[in-house]
C-alpha cells in the first residue's frame, strides 16, 4: 500500500509533535517516507532533536552558588519566627 | 511503581506539615527547589531576581499549603505559585518602563518556517559538558520571546509533561504543542551554526538554503 506523499511545509509543522509522539500512527507512516527522501526536512528533524537533546541534557541555567542554603535559612527564619 | 510511592510520601509530608510539623515542609519542597528556580529565570532572566523569586514562592507555598487540595500534582502546585511571582515581579518592574506584558505575548503570531537546511553532525558527547555550549544554548533560549522561553524551560528543560505545562501556564495542550514546536525551530536555527561555527572541531559550517 503506497503512502499518501505530504509536502514539506506539512512536515515542518509537525516537527516537534513527531518527535514528541504527539501524531497519529498514519502521519507518522507518512513522514518517515517522506524524511527517506527529502535531506532538507531531515536536516530540520535532526537538527531539531539535536536542540530537544542538548537543551534538555545538563544544567544551563545553573543555580546560583549557596542557593539551597540561604532558601532554607530564609525558610528557617520564617519557621521560628 | 516509584512514582505512586513518591506521591504517597509527599502526601505524607504535606499532612505532617498541615498537622504542626512545619519542619517537613523542607523535605517536601527540595527535590523541586531546581524546577523553582528555572520557572523563575525562563521569566526574568537574571539569577539574583530568578533567586529572590523562588524564595518568595517557596515562602508562600508554606503559607498557603493548607489550601492545596491535590487536585494537580505537588510540583505543578509549587510552580504555578513561582510563575506567578515571576510574572508579578515582572510587571512591577516594567511599569515605568511603559510596556505591558501583553503586548509582549502577541508579538510572534503567525507559523515559523525554518530558516536554515545545513544538515547537523550528531551532537559529539563531550560537548554537552562545554562551558562555551551552555553559553550559546543560554543565549538561544534568552532570545526567544518570552512565552517561547517558558515553554522550552518548563518542557524541554525542566522535561515538565504536556498536561503539567498547560497547567502551570493555563493555556490549552494545544497552545503549549504550537509554541514548543515555535520554539524549538527558533532555537535550532538559532544554534544550526554551532557555536564556534561547527558542531565539531575540523569542519566548518555551510549554511544551505532550501531555495
Amino acid at each position: 500500500m503506497s503512502t499518501i506523499e505530504i509536502s514539506c511545509v506539512e512536515i515542518w509543522r509537525e516537527i516537534s509533535n513527531y518527535l514528541d509522539g504527539e501524531i497519529s500512527l498514519e502521519l507518522r507512516t507518512r513522514m518517515q517516507a517522506h524524511f527517506e527522501v527529502c535531506e532538507h526536512c531531515t536536516a530540520v528533524l535532526d537538527g531539531t532533536r539535536n536542540v530537544v537533546q542538548l537543551v534538555g541534557d545538563g544544567s544551563i541555567f545553573p543555580m546560583p552558588e549557596g542557593f539551597s542554603e540561604r532558601l532554607y535559612k530564609k525558610l528557617h527564619d520564617r519557621l521560628s519566627s | 511503581m516509584a512514582q505512586p510511592q513518591l506521591e504517597s510520601n509527599e502526601a505524607d509530608l504535606i499532612r505532617r506539615v498541615c498537622g504542626g510539623e512545619p519542619q517537613a515542609f523542607e523535605e517536601l519542597v527540595r527535590p523541586y527547589e531546581r524546577l523553582v528556580y528555572a520557572t523563575a529565570i525562563s521569566i526574568l532572566r537574571n539569577p539574583a531576581d530568578a533567586e529572590e523569586v523562588a524564595q518568595e514562592a517557596v515562602l508562600k507555598a508554606f503559607s498557603k499549603l493548607s489550601s492545596f487540595r491535590g487536585e494537580s500534582k505537588f510540583s505543578t502546585w509549587l510552580v504555578q505559585i513561582a510563575y506567578n511571582e515571576a510574572r508579578m515581579k515582572l510587571r512591577k518592574d516594567r511599569q515605568h518602563l511603559y510596556e505591558s506584558l501583553d503586548s509582549e505575548q502577541q508579538d510572534q503570531d503567525g507559523e515559523y518556517w525554518p530558516k536554515d537546511f545545513a544538515d547537523w553532525r550528531p551532537i559529539p558527547s563531550e560537548l554537552l559538558e562545554n562551558k562555551e555550549l551552555h553559553e550559546a544554548l543560554q543565549n538561544g533560549i534568552n532570545s526567544l520571546g518570552p512565552m517561547y522561553r517558558e515553554i522550552v524551560i518548563l518542557r524541554d528543560v525542566q522535561k515538565l509533561s504536556l498536561k503539567d505545562t498547560a497547567a502551570v501556564l493555563g493555556i490549552p495542550e494545544g497552545s503549549v504543542k504550537t509554541r514548543l514546536h515555535r520554539a524549538r525551530l527558533q532555537l535550532r536555527d538559532f544554534l544550526a551554526p554551532g557555536f564556534d561555527g561547527s558542531w565539531s572541531s575540523g569542519h566548518s559550517y555551510r549554511k544551505v538554503r532550501a531555495w
